[in-house]
């Protein structure tokens, strides 16, 4: 309690206030449902104007959508392997969009200015719910990728170079969401409140150049969030001779 | 539900975990189905079709160089035998011109021998016809003189 009435009071920012939303006896936080669809909701829209007349001399936009798509599939190309690539590449492409447009969504809209009854809003990914929820779906991936790939012999991989990596292996599988989804949620909270604070004590310049290091912090988080993703999944498919 | 509280408070902190998790999972999955749909398989689809073109347009001018290298090389085949064969037919009628011009030299010499021999022979006989008639003439006269000397006495 007390900690969180102090966390709520530092330099006037609201931080773990939510906007709940109750929907039977199920309880949700409004603003990052909020602010996802109006960021993937951009997104889509951006996605299919760019899609909207593909040509083969690519212009405008569909440059910048394929400049996109091959960026995702080397990613994930480099980390799954040739084999098994091109079946993760959506879902690697979007854990990369979804976190690099929450995460700049975040840092370039002013929320401040839209006013709400509790809480605020801000970037998606600096509320645990989501990091959480993402960080699962990987680790749900990546058992699937490796059973669906190899069958029981999936489990191979846990006695792999010996037996003795047993219980580093299955450790492995609890510290890798959880590092997933506390680097993510840690990096983008973080940011928010540097900016935050700095705003608040220097309302002028100073805190520019915090913010476009929070750029460049957002962008390199959506890339270890999805080469991560991909790795663990490359790593579950990965044949062991 | 799933509602626990890091810090012991019944609502709100920044570790308030709630329904919010579950339902932000099914809309990352339908996320990744509706960019499936818009964005990685038709953006796949052209430039995967694109790659294909370009890679099989460079196939093809591989292929194209490499008859033209062989078509090259054939040609110069031919040209340098074209050029052997020309060298030999041209000797070769060098040589025949050079018989050609022996033979018809000979030919004339010994026509213009032959006709210089007749000549001189019939220059002869024509000497010898003369030099008879002259001697017979000769005869005619001392014979004329004679007789008028003898008809004169």
């Amino acid at each position: 309690m007390f900690f969180n009435s102090l966390l709520t009071n530092f330099a006037a920012l609201e931080v773990g206030q939510h906007l709940y939303w109750q929907i039977g006896n199920i309880r949700l936080h409004g603003q990052v449902f909020l602010t996802s669809w109006i960021l993937l909701g951009a997104l889509l829209v951006f996605i299919s104007l760019g899609t909207k007349k593909m040509e083969n001399d690519p212009k405008g936009l569909q440059n910048l959508l394929e400049f996109l798509w091959d960026y995702i599939r080397d990613l994930a190309r480099t980390q799954i392997g040739e084999k098994v690539y091109r079946d993760w590449m959506p879902f690697i492409g979007t854990l990369f969009l979804f976190v690099f447009v929450s995460n700049w969504g975040g840092a370039l809209i002013p929320w401040r200015l839209i006013k709400l009854p509790s809480g605020e809003l801000g970037a998606p990914t600096a509320d645990i719910n989501t990091t959480i929820a993402l960080a699962l779906l990987v680790s749900l991936s990546y058992f699937y990728a490796g059973l669906s790939n190899k069958g029981w012999r999936y489990f191979e991989y846990y006695v792999h170079p010996t037996p003795i990596m047993l219980p580093f292996k299955i450790l492995e599988d609890f510290t890798k969401p959880l590092s997933l989804s506390f680097r993510l949620f840690g990096n983008i909270l973080a940011d928010e409140l540097v900016v935050g604070v700095l705003v608040f004590l220097v309302p002028l310049i100073l805190p520019i150049p915090v913010m476009f290091l929070g750029l460049f912090t957002s962008a390199i988080q959506a890339l270890i969030f999805a080469t991560l993703a991909a790795y663990y999944i490359g790593e579950a498919v990965e044949e062991h001779h | 539900m799933l509602a626990f509280n890091f810090f012991g408070a019944t609502e709100g902190g920044l570790f308030d975990i709630n329904a919010t998790l579950p339902l932000m999972a099914l809309q990352v999955v339908a996320l990744t189905y509706i960019l499936n749909s818009l964005f990685f398989k038709p953006v796949g689809n052209v430039v995967e079709k694109r790659e294909k073109f370009v890679s099989n347009n460079i196939i093809e001018a591989k292929n194209k160089l490499s008859e033209v290298k062989k078509l090259e090389a054939d040609l110069l085949t031919q040209l340098q035998s074209a050029r052997t064969e020309a060298q030999r037919i041209v000797s070769e009628a060098e040589d025949e011109s050079d018989k050609l011009y022996k033979e018809a030299l000979e030919l004339a010499n010994n026509e213009a021998n032959a006709s210089k021999e007749k000549a001189r022979l019939e220059i002869e006989s024509q000497t010898s016809a003369a030099r008879d008639q002259l001697s017979k003439q000769a005869d005619d006269l001392s014979e004329l003189i004679v007789n008028r000397l003898i008809l004169e006495k």
